[in-house]
């Protein structure tokens, strides 16, 4: 049954989940603002952080509809020789190792255009690919962990599941960048 | 079908949205690292950034798949003239809780940020700024996301596989742009 289509309606429904997420959030801000001067520093990172908060945030919500759409169909069971299971979460993680080399190959030359980039070409596709390897695993657990919670405690996984995996993989993603930043620069 | 089969399928069904996001996140990418310049006259503006995406990202999406369903059922027509009163009220309903979850991030960023006595910048230029781009890029977004929807639905789409891509893209590109745009007027009037 949808929600009633009235401003109140709405804002009932969306504010409790919305103020939680925005927290989250905020916590991802935090871990971001702690290395400010870095970022500033080395601008080609800094064009990196949206695409890597949005590529994870991707990668888990893409997951987590196809499992969910499995799951509504009957074709999905929760263990680790289960064909749909294995295939999608094998997908995600050629998908990140597809996209993350580009998305730092990209950061780099389109900084390299507009300023310093102060950072070499192989450094950045080096931080973008490793975060998409360890963000790539990180989101097959928390979508297979989310789902399989929304199945035991009942709930629709189309509705749960989906802003779940999103947001947390958004926090994931600055996470891992930091991580990585800290290792690799 | 084997583990092979699936992964195959998975992966070709979702290259072409990541590509979609892949060049939103650098557009938005490169309009943040053309900022640096802002985020250093406005100290705590960083730590908003994650939360004022994601924001855009749940309330656009969230009205897109409201709107998905009710083309499904038949709730409200594909037309955007002699508009729906229902629809209205949804827009209006995002939009307003779109400003509302700004500016309590902005607000608790704050708080956490002068408790730690980071010396973030005054309470009323983070709000000003979150709530102008929220303004902004509630607007841009819900036009977007309403005609997006409706012309892929005549045209035979599913609009439910069309809103999340449609939503994280434009929501990066525009969220970020936006920003910028709110920082330069509220530091034009003179805050920060």
């Amino acid at each position: 049954m949808p929600t009633e289509w009235s401003f109140r309606a709405i804002t009932r429904a969306i504010v409790p989940v919305l103020t939680v997420l925005t927290l989250v959030e905020l916590g991802s801000g935090f871990v971001l603002g702690s290395f400010e001067t870095t970022l500033l520093r080395y601008p080609a990172l800094l064009v990196l952080v949206p695409a890597t908060i949005g590529m994870a945030g991707n990668l888990g919500s893409v997951l987590a509809a196809r499992l969910s759409t499995a799951f509504h169909l009957g074709t999905l069971s929760f263990s680790p020789t289960d064909d749909t299971l294995a295939g999608n979460a094998f997908a995600t993680v050629g998908l990140a190792l597809t996209v993350f080399p580009v998305v730092g190959a990209g950061a780099w030359a389109l900084t390299a255009l507009t300023a310093e980039a102060g950072l070499g070409l192989p450094t950045v596709v080096l931080v973008a690919t490793a975060s998409g390897a360890v963000l790539s695993v990180l989101a097959v657990a928390v979508t297979v962990v989310a789902t399989y919670a929304a199945y035991r405690f009942e709930l629709d996984p189309d509705d749960v599941v989906i802003p779940v995996v999103t947001n947390v993989c958004d926090v994931l993603g600055v996470l891992v960048l930091f991580g990585i930043v800290q290792i690799v620069v | 079908m084997t583990a092979f089969e699936v992964a195959r399928e998975a992966y070709r069904e979702a290259l072409p949205a990541l590509s979609a996001s892949l060049v939103g996140g650098l557009l938005a990418g490169v309009v943040l690292g053309g900022m640096r310049e802002e985020l250093q006259a406005v100290s705590g503006l960083l730590v908003l950034v994650p939360a004022l995406l994601a924001t855009r990202g749940n309330v656009y999406s969230s009205l897109g798949a409201r709107i998905a369903t009710a083309l499904h059922q038949g709730l409200i027509e594909p037309r955007v003239r002699g508009g729906d009163p229902r629809l209205r009220s949804a827009i209006a309903g995002s939009i307003a809780n779109g400003l509302l979850a700004s500016a309590f991030a902005a607000t608790a960023a704050y708080i956490v940020l002068w408790s730690l006595s980071a010396s973030p910048a005054p309470l009323a230029t983070l709000v000003g700024i979150a709530v102008l781009a929220g303004l902004f890029s509630g607007v841009t977004l819900s036009a977007v996301v309403v005609l997006a929807v409706f012309a892929g639905y005549r045209r035979g789409y599913n609009p439910d596989t069309l809103v999340g891509p449609l939503v994280t893209t434009t929501g990066d590109v525009f969220g970020i742009a936006f920003l910028l745009l709110a920082v330069r007027i509220v530091l034009a009037l003179g805050g920060g």
